[in-house]
């Protein structure tokens, strides 16, 4: 009994130490992961004198958020796509904020109108295609069902957020019963079990294992920076599907002010900042993203992936597809 | 024996159970609650599968595991096999490789890419996948390998152990009456050590059914799947609830399996001391063979993976990331140490308990907590969210009411809830190995310290706890191992800016980045060696010896000389 009395005083003591933090801070869950936002983080607390605090985690933060109440200590949500902001905001956890700096930088369509949410980052879901089959004319998401394509598609799993969008959009723009039939087809047609991340499906294209996939316009160029991966981006194109009819289906990661921050100031702060011309341009040079403030220009490297159309169904139409979307790829056991 | 057990005692055992036990009783309230038709949804559709996934995987495991561990745990008890010393704890040593490291490693070594393929190619004049077939290692079967490989030090210990106690005599005897060793091994060891090969498999599956890393990084859907899918996918906790509370079931099971099993244990009692002169000699093709199966487990669950982290580091080493590595290191070792601490104490309050006060309520305690052990981290971190988050709205409020400050979340929002959860998740491997030697304790040596004057307190700390020794260390120090590499629910509870070395090593390689995992994957691998290596030496010299423990010697000097309990 007194070993546990110990014991227990013991962990206290330690998590007392950990709980005690600085001054002047803002909190930050972050669901993207640490070397996309680390950089901005660093120059934001060397500018403003302000430290960031972070826990990563890819899943549940919502969860732990909602559970913590009132007392959680959470300023500032990152999430990395469209449905996970409105998941958040539909539980309750977010605040609105209002800030002529942030709207300045943000265009309208890329943020809430009572300022629950606001996206940081665009980035395209684009078909990569192997570079020994020559360059496709013209080529949509639609395409990758048809039979000729047999055998020749790589994805990863269904359910990824990334996937979960596009199939969200195709239900807004197509309606649920072709959505089926489209996923029928891809999985038909898919060279292996949808399994690993979007690059690992460009190694596979290299490999020759398939001749198309699905894949983030970012990945492309974060292959072309890594001496390990380069020959992967080498192997394929990259193209923008359905440049012909709707556009390519585009995505955002974000960012959200968290209900109960305890920080309010230094997270509108940081918010701003992660909005500004300074960290926008970490966004585009680094992560090689789309940057959401048209003042910021795109890096040289995506630049010369050429300009392209992109849907322009508001993100929130189709984020509120997701749990069909869901349910659709369970149905067609779009996994196994 | 009944004795009157201090009333603290009693309720400590109590409160501290339901403390543990609050987390899934929340869960099973929440499994209760409304989830619309998505669980039907789920049964229509991919249930079915992702069910069957998970039995066959736990299936695969204890069938592999138990294949590669008996006869290597019965050639390392039994036979002069050459280097016995050294071969019987590099055997233990795949138990400080997390199950997802080298899940990695070997897509690395023979996915399309990698060099055993790429050596084929170029040997037999293929070009590309089309060429030719090579088995999936991203597979249900690789997941069942890679799972083995790093689980079977479990059953290897527990039978390795029974082999020791059993008594070598009957194992002459056996030969005597013209059993081959082979026969011996068939028709004696197996049946007498069948106890502790099916609490092996109850550990394996259980350890099976909560992994989640291994079989998402290749694509099998499980369980544990499903529960993240409605969990995260469709925002029903509920469902995920029930899924949860499903596979809970599956864990009450295995573990009735092992108390069943365990119900006769003390027939099995060695009854004479352990004689390295009846060592069976082995010879010709059998050593050859014997040596073969002992060294293939350790060069493919440590050497070859210990060997490729290594090259990794090699290639990408960088100064810069030292320091960073210390805190993590440092991190882990608060975590992980004061988990089996925790895990430890709360083991000897219930064993105790039940011993003290035998019948069924006393029993309760300790099942309750062994519950967790197959939840999935992300369920059970949020399982542990639901009790803190709310003490810690109480804290607030009723400081609040008081005119003080409030405090924010020192439970939920601090390495507390880290800890809490891994303590529910490993306190079963505790429970039972404390459990086991509490069992091996005579009660002929309660009776006689009671008589000689001792207090039930005098009488644990002199006579039970050092007869203990060994149980508690080994429960200790495989609770720490398990810490150490626990994933999931770290993530997900962890406080700011913290990192263990588990989380920096997924951190990586979610980024494709295995090789910069390298240093903090050895960080991992070694602070889980040494807790091996100190329990393994433990073990031996109370079995591999001469000197079995008890000595029947130091036994008769604590029933009468140095006795002073009063």
């Amino acid at each position: 009994m007194k070993k546990t009395t110990v014991l227990l005083a013991g962990t206290a003591l330690t998590m007392a130490s950990f709980s005690s933090l600085a001054a002047e801070e803002v909190n930050v869950y972050s669901y993207r992961q640490p070397f996309l936002v680390e950089p901005m983080f660093e120059s934001f607390t060397k500018d403003t004198g302000v430290k960031v605090n972070v826990v990563f985690a890819k899943k549940g933060l919502d969860e732990r958020l909602v559970r913590e109440g009132k007392y959680s200590p959470a300023d500032v949500v990152l999430p990395t796509d469209i449905s996970q902001m409105v998941k958040l905001v539909e539980k309750g956890v977010t605040q609105p904020v209002q800030s002529d700096a942030i709207n300045k930088s943000i265009p309208e369509q890329y943020r809430d109108p009572n300022g629950h949410w606001y996206a940081l980052t665009l980035r395209i879901r684009n078909i990569y295609s192997a570079k020994r089959n020559g360059k496709p004319e013209d080529i949509s998401y639609e395409d990758l069902a048809k039979p000729e394509f047999k055998g020749k598609v790589c994805t990863r799993s269904g359910k990824h957020p990334y996937n979960l969008s596009l199939v969200s959009s195709m239900i807004a723009y197509k309606g649920e019963q072709q959505t089926k039939a489209w996923l029928e087809g891809v999985k038909a047609n898919l060279a292996r079990r949808p399994q690993g991340n979007d690059r690992a499906q460009v190694k596979a294209i290299k490999e020759g294992v398939c001749d198309y996939s699905l894949g983030n316009s970012y990945y492309f160029g974060q292959m072309m920076k890594r001496d390990d991966q380069r020959e992967w981006a080498e192997s394929v194109y990259i193209n923008f599907p359905n440049q012909g009819n709707r556009g390519a289906n585009g995505n955002v990661s974000g960012m959200v002010m968290a209900k109960h921050a305890p920080n309010k100031a230094n997270a509108q702060t940081l918010m701003e900042y992660l909005a500004g011309e300074k960290a926008q341009s970490v966004y585009a040079e680094v992560n090689m993203e789309y940057p959401i403030n048209k003042s910021v220009p795109v890096s040289k490297t995506v630049a010369a992936w050429g300009d392209f159309k992109a849907e322009d169904m508001s993100l929130v139409q189709i984020a509120a597809n997701q749990a069909k979307a869901q349910k659709l790829i369970d149905e067609v056991q779009f996994d196994h | 024996m009944k004795h009157n057990l201090p009333y603290a005692w009693r309720v400590g055992s109590w409160l501290l159970a339901l403390l543990l036990f609050l987390p899934v009783i929340a869960l099973i309230v929440e499994a209760f609650a409304p989830s619309g038709d998505i669980f039907n949804h789920l049964w229509r559709t991919v249930l079915g599968n992702y069910i069957a996934n998970s039995a066959l995987l736990v299936a695969g495991v204890g069938v592999l595991g138990t294949v590669l561990s008996v006869p290597a745990a019965w050639i390392m008890a039994r036979t002069d096999i050459p280097g016995r010393k050294v071969l019987q704890w590099l055997l233990i040593l795949p138990l400080a490789m997390p199950a997802y490291v080298i899940a990695y490693i070997y897509t690395d070594l023979l996915e399309f890419s990698g060099p055993i393929q790429g050596l084929l190619r170029h040997v037999m004049g293929w070009e590309s996948a089309a060429d030719y077939s090579f088995p999936e290692i991203r597979s249900l079967p690789g997941a069942v390998i890679v799972l083995s490989l790093v689980l079977y030090p479990y059953q290897y210990l527990l039978v390795r152990t029974a082999f020791l106690e059993q008594s070598q005599t009957q194992a002459m005897a056996s030969r005597l009456l013209g059993c081959t060793p082979l026969q011996s091994f068939l028709r004696v060891a197996i049946p007498m050590a069948r106890p502790a090969i099916i609490t092996g498999l109850a550990l394996m599956g259980m350890e099976t059914l909560a992994d989640f890393a291994t079989v998402s990084y290749f694509a099998v859907p499980t369980m544990t799947t499903a529960v993240y899918d409605t969990w995260l996918g469709y925002g029903s906790l509920s469902a995920a609830a029930r899924l949860s509370a499903l596979m809970l079931l599956a864990v009450v099971l295995l573990i009735s399996m092992e108390k069943y099993s365990r119900r006769r244990q003390s027939l099995f009692q060695r009854d004479s001391g352990y004689d390295k002169a009846l060592l069976i000699k082995l010879s010709g093709s059998k050593k050859f063979l014997a040596l073969i199966w002992c060294w293939m487990l350790v060069v493919f669950g440590f050497v070859l993976p210990a060997f490729m982290l290594l090259k990794y580091l090699l290639s990408f080493y960088k100064v810069s990331s030292i320091s960073d590595l210390l805190v993590d290191g440092t991190n882990s070792l608060i975590v992980a140490g004061s988990t089996a601490l925790a895990a430890a104490a709360a083991a000897i309050l219930f064993g105790f308990y039940q011993r003290f006060q035998p019948g069924m309520v006393s029993r309760i305690p300790g099942r309750l907590i062994s519950t967790g052990y197959a939840l999935p981290g992300t369920v059970l971190a949020i399982a542990v969210l639901i009790p803190l988050s709310l003490a810690d709205t109480g804290i607030n409020e009723l400081l609040i009411a008081l005119g003080q400050k409030p405090v924010g979340l020192v439970f939920s929002g601090s390495i507390f809830a880290v800890v809490l959860a891994m303590v529910i998740r490993f306190s079963a491997i505790a429970v039972g190995s404390v459990e086991a030697s509490l069992e091996r304790i005579s009660p002929s040596l309660d009776m006689a310290s009671r008589t000689l004057g001792c207090t039930i307190p005098g009488m644990v700390r002199r006579v039970h706890l050092p007869l203990m020794r060994k149980g508690i260390l080994t429960g200790l120090l495989l609770v720490f191992v398990e810490a150490m590499k626990e994933l999931p629910a770290v993530l997900l509870l962890r406080p700011f800016n913290f990192e263990t070395l588990a989380t920096s090593v997924f951190q990586y390689v979610s980024d494709e980045k295995l090789e910069y995992a390298a240093p903090a994957a050895i960080a991992l691998v070694v602070a889980g060696l040494v807790p091996l290596i100190v329990m393994n030496w433990s073990m031996d010299n109370s079995m591999g010896s001469n000197s079995p423990e008890p000595s029947p010697q130091q036994t008769k000097q604590q029933e009468a000389g140095h006795f002073e309990c009063a």
